[in-house]
């Protein structure tokens, strides 16, 4: 399988010596759905935009489709960036017009109207649209060269749950096309729904690759229990695996239910007691020791 | 190629004929302009000397005298009874004279210090001994002579200024403006070029600058009565070559700043020295050799230059070739560098 686009040994060096990007090399295949996932200022954006081809890497070399990416690619490859002002003045239709107008390859219009759900809002002027409006707006505009490979840099980063989940409806359609994305976020629910394969980034460097489930399973047992500090009782020592946080106690197990047999021997209180699926965000925490939204 | 352009092109000029305010702005301005020149230069042909005349009865009708035949002279009736604040009126250049003309003992009052006074002098003198026909003398002739009016001479200068800024400001500011809030960024990721861009900005801006250019004309045209005494292909190619080269020199400017409050310093940088050296409000006539040649390196010289020779001295397209040539050449090189400088960040 050649990958469709490939970062090798990349590295970025901000004026003032700043490793904004550190040496990341991973694959894409076509099709696939690949997260790039970190906090702010981790370098998720940096990277992406060199694999875009609007920044230079210090060191280090883009692929497309196995040869050095150039600026005919540009053809090939649709781009939501995370804060794109467009021209004043012009309304929905006239927007998506323009930039078909730059591209010899084009989506078909009405198509691409339909699936980002457009049809209500091509006469409205481009500023006065709501977030999720704009967001389905500049998706469109990144698909209306009909692309193979799509990069969306944080697409939902501002917009309220219920136009977060319509645009993963999106997105996932998106993919139903075959057209291969790489989505950066900080939302790890977005990671974990859309994604096939995550990438996780902090301060440059990837920390961990794979499915997200695997790459969960391997760090984590199957369940975490928690309950509040005050409910474990004070005579009784914290067994090693045990991990205290925000006043709560985390006791990753395997099977719950002889765990729960032994909290109550021990006369903890069950009353607030959770038994949690561990998911990306606690993965996060243990390889970095922040959480992601910081 | 040209679609890109194209689609850059009307972009870019819907974005300024929705833009309400700032159209009001561009059409309002020139014609701002045309009206305040009119009313500047509409005393222009207001009477060159003014003599009180001492009348008994206070209207100018009873007196009897060969001088108040004289043309553009204004002839104010002082009643007798205003001699004296008459009398500090002269001191104070108020008047030019002041004329007792008593049948029996004509009398006059002048001021020594003034040029206009020593010229009233002279006429009532004149008109004193030889009638009315003070209106054939020789100096009226060379007066006529130079009658080419101050508004005639600055009209091509100030729509060459106007051009200027309208040229530098209108492509300096937008495109700093877009690389400022992304929309720069967001076009580099196409397969649009800067040279493509560039080209349509260009464009766009040559359509605003000549349609300005067109109002301010035609108004002045009308409300002035300028005259135009040469081919007018000829001013609409120097029109167009002056356009396109201060358009390109905006772009220079444009091609990598990031805040307008720089941009805008520089575009003063370049549009005052023009301003002051091009010949637009005086002749470099005179002036120093340096001055001269420093004068001779600016677009702007050779667009006044050249309107000026079509309009005042009625040049066709073939004279004023040599400065279109120097305006186009300036355009090229201007428009190559900035294309070479060029960042859409």
């Amino acid at each position: 399988m050649t990958a469709l686009i490939e970062a090798r040994n990349l590295v970025r060096l901000y004026p003032g010596g700043v490793r904004a990007v550190d040496g990341l090399s991973f694959q894409v295949a076509p099709g696939e759905c690949f997260g790039l996932l970190g906090p702010n200022g981790a370098g998720k954006t940096t990277t992406l935009e060199m694999l875009e081809g609007i920044q230079t890497p210090t060191s280090g070399q883009v692929l497309f489709k196995g040869r050095p990416l150039g600026r005919d690619d540009r053809e090939s490859i649709g781009i939501q960036f995370q804060a794109t002002a467009l021209q004043d003045f012009q309304i929905v239709a006239e927007s998506l017009a323009m930039f078909a107008s730059l591209y010899r390859r084009r989506a078909d219009r009405d198509e691409l109207i339909r699936l980002c759900h457009l049809g209500d809002i091509l006469d409205r002027d481009t500023r006065k649209l709501s977030g999720g409006q704009r967001q389905r707006l500049l998706l469109a505009i990144a698909l209306v060269n009909d692309p193979e490979l799509v990069f969306l840099d944080e697409p939902t980063t501002g917009l309220d749950p219920q136009s977060r989940r319509n645009f993963w409806g999106l997105i996932e359609q998106v993919r139903r096309r075959g057209t291969t994305v790489l989505i950066t976020t900080h939302y790890m629910e977005e990671a974990e729904r859309l994604c096939d394969r995550i990438a996780i980034v902090d301060q440059g460097r990837i920390l961990v690759e794979g499915r997200p489930e695997a790459l969960i399973r391997a760090e984590f047992p199957a369940r975490l229990i928690r309950l509040p500090d005050s409910a474990w009782p004070a005579d009784v020592p914290l067994p090693p695996e045990a991990l205290v946080r925000n006043g709560e106690i985390e006791l990753p197990t395997d099977e719950v239910a002889p765990r729960l047999d032994e909290l109550e021997r021990i006369g903890a209180d069950l009353s607030a007691l959770r038994v949690a699926t561990p998911n990306l965000e606690d993965l996060f925490l243990k390889l970095t020791g922040h959480t992601l939204r910081t | 190629m040209w679609t890109r352009i194209r689609a850059i092109l009307v972009a870019r000029n819907r974005e300024f004929y929705r833009d309400r305010a700032g159209l009001g702005w561009n059409l309002l301005m020139p014609m701002l302009m045309v009206l305040a020149f009119a009313f500047i230069f509409q005393d222009e042909q207001s009477d060159l000397l003014k003599i009180g005349v001492l009348t008994p009865g206070g209207t100018l009708s009873v007196v009897e005298s060969p001088v108040l035949d004289l043309e553009h002279v204004t002839f104010v009736p002082v009643p007798v009874a205003d001699l004296a604040a008459a009398i500090v009126k002269v001191e104070r250049h108020q008047l030019d004279l002041l004329l007792d003309p008593g049948a029996a003992a004509p009398r006059y009052w002048v001021n020594g210090d003034s040029a206009k006074g020593y010229l009233a002098e002279r006429l009532l003198l004149a008109a004193g001994s030889s009638g009315i026909e003070i209106g054939t003398e020789p100096e009226r002739q060379t007066l006529s002579g130079a009658a080419l009016r101050y508004v005639d001479w600055v009209l091509p200068g100030v729509l060459a200024m106007n051009i200027m800024f309208s040229s530098l400001w209108g492509v300096g500011w937008v495109i700093v403006r877009y690389r400022k809030n992304g929309v720069l960024r967001r076009l580099k990721a196409t397969p649009l070029s800067p040279w493509e861009f560039l080209t349509a900005q260009v464009l766009s801006r040559l359509l605003v600058v000549l349609g300005a250019s067109l109002i301010v004309y035609l108004g002045a045209a009308w409300l002035l009565d300028v005259p135009m005494r040469g081919s007018y292909l000829a001013l609409a190619l120097i029109y167009v070559a002056g356009s396109l080269c201060l358009i390109s020199l905006g772009l220079i400017i444009a091609a990598r700043l990031r805040t307008e409050e720089l941009a805008d310093g520089l575009l003063n940088l370049l549009s005052w020295p023009m301003l002051l050296l091009s010949g637009v409000w005086f002749s470099m006539e005179g002036t120093s050799a340096l001055a001269q040649w420093v004068s001779q390196a600016l677009p702007l010289t050779h667009l006044v230059a050249a309107a000026r020779a079509v309009m005042i001295d009625g040049a066709g397209v073939v004279e004023v070739l040599p400065e279109i040539g120097v305006l186009l050449a300036l355009a090229v090189a201007f428009l190559t560098l900035a294309t070479w400088m060029f960042r859409w960040e």
